[in-house]
């Protein structure tokens, strides 16, 4: 079988999605982990930061992590062309529908509605992107802050600002809604389009990504409220 | 069980032929029997239509024991009906009750052509099946039943993935016309086995590329097909396929 042939088969093109989808929830588990460092404030008033913005220095300045960042646009950029091509094809498959849909009989809302929620999800990238990767990377305008003689970027003082505008909130919210329901399907649906068929795996998956979705999920949404009404910063 | 007689209102998918555009025709029947199946149900509305001289109401069936997987009607947005791992023609009237409005179509898939009235086009299953769905034997003598040891939990496995009818209430159901649990219960039931070993690698990719070509939906692990199959074919099976095609797609060469 040719590689062609594999990649582009229905199999093919939802191992793929489940490979990049995997690495994707690795990225997370960096993000949520570097970014909850804000939280450090809560109990040292006067930490102001420095351990966020010591996690982001690291990321932005190590060279396998730069090297890292490209894989990870080219597997995100992967996950949404691939998942708007198998959209269309999966909804080409049936071109008259039926008159009483079978609705929640059988599978969940969000399961059907990945692709809607995966739109969401890219919509809200393109504002977060714009937010901090761009500044952080690309235009270099952010204050820069010094820890033990080491020049850097004031990351948290970036948070505080983007976070003190009230339509930012919601809109980082329902990413972060979005987020969570995306996961909660695309987390053991992944593993199953990469052949994970032990059921014994396949139940501790399930939970496992119930609980990872939604403790990923709210950890985020902590950020810009906490940012807003000052718990944080 | 109380018997009781119901008189219902059915609205019924009508379509003349491939070609033809379709359309709903709604049915009054009365005096149906809680006892009657649902399928009987059909027989006394299409006598009833025929004394009337007008066309009765295709639909497809022939057991009528839920085992040869031919009835494929889609009830009230459901294939199958309402019940659980159940096939058209063991629905019974009484999950219904008087004055209800049932609505009757058929499976929709482009894979399924609808060849007239609730009848469809299944035949992408059998050259599915025929691609790769086999083990090629000569026939001879039975073989002595010990000659070739199979472990209890494996034989077990692969015989419920034996039981799929081919009914298609699977790809019915799912929202991407996918034939994924058919496909996985036609292709679990020879792996598991010894005598499935030889065609093993080839099996797989033969049978997910005449799926493809077929044009079903890909995987999305909803779901839905595991609700609505009348055998319980069990999702993990889906899984298992994926592990099947990945393993010898990336080794074959």
């Amino acid at each position: 079988m040719q590689w062609s042939e594999f990649f582009t088969s229905s199999v093919g093109k939802k191992f793929v999605m489940g490979l990049t989808g995997l690495f994707l929830i690795s990225f997370l588990v960096i993000h949520v982990g570097i970014n909850s460092c804000i939280f450090a404030d809560l109990f040292d008033p006067s930490e102001n930061g420095e351990m966020f913005n010591k996690g982001a220095h690291f990321m932005g300045s190590t060279v396998v992590i730069r090297i890292l960042e490209v894989g990870l646009f080219a597997g995100l950029i992967l996950h949404i062309v691939q998942g708007y091509l198998l959209e269309a094809r999966n909804r080409s498959a049936r071109s008259v529908g039926y008159a009483v849909s079978m609705g929640n009989k059988g599978s969940k809302w969000y399961s059907r509605s990945m692709g809607l929620l995966g739109t969401l999800l890219l919509l809200f990238l393109v504002v977060h992107i714009a937010h901090f990767w761009v500044k952080a990377r690309i235009t270099h305008t952010l204050a820069p802050v010094t820890y033990n003689g080491v020049e850097m970027h004031d990351m948290f003082s970036e948070m505080k600002a983007v976070f003190s505008q009230g339509w930012v909130i919601p809109v980082y919210v329902l990413g972060c809604i979005s987020l969570a329901y995306h996961l909660a399907h695309g987390f053991q649906s992944a593993f199953r389009s990469v052949g994970v068929h032990n059921n014994k795996y396949n139940k501790l998956l399930i939970g496992l990504g119930y609980a990872f979705s939604i403790i990923v999920s709210l950890l985020f949404a902590l950020m810009p409220v906490s940012m807003y009404f000052g718990w944080v910063g | 069980m109380e018997h009781y007689n119901m008189n219902l209102t059915l609205k019924v998918w009508r379509q003349k032929n491939s070609q033809d555009k379709g359309r709903f025709e709604t049915y009054q029947v009365k005096n149906i029997s809680s006892e009657m199946s649902f399928l009987e149900m059909f027989d006394v509305l299409n006598e009833e239509l025929i004394r009337e001289g007008k066309e009765p109401i295709a639909f497809d069936h022939d057991c009528r024991e839920g085992i040869c997987g031919m009835c494929s009607m889609y009830i009230n947005g459901r294939p199958h009906g309402p019940w659980h791992a159940n096939t058209t023609c063991q629905l019974h009237m009484r999950a219904y009750k008087d004055g209800d409005t049932i609505v009757v179509e058929p499976w929709r898939a482009n894979a399924f052509p609808v060849v007239k009235d609730l009848v469809v086009d299944r035949s992408s299953f059998d050259r599915i099946v025929q691609s790769g769905g086999y083990i090629s034997v000569n026939t001879g003598n039975a073989v002595d039943a010990n000659a070739m040891p199979i472990e209890k939990d494996k034989a077990d496995a692969a015989f419920a993935a034996a039981a799929c009818i081919g009914c298609g209430a699977c790809v019915a159901a799912c929202k991407n016309s996918s034939a994924m649990l058919f496909l996985s219960a036609k292709v679990s039931h020879l792996a598991l086995l010894p005598q499935g070993a030889p065609e093993r690698k080839s099996r797989v990719l033969n049978m997910v590329a005449q799926m493809d070509r077929e044009g079903f939906g890909a995987c999305t692990n909803t779901g839905a097909c595991e609700a609505v199959c009348p055998k319980e074919i069990s999702i993990t099976n889906i899984a298992r396929l994926n592990l099947e095609y990945i393993g010898s797609g990336l080794v074959t060469e």
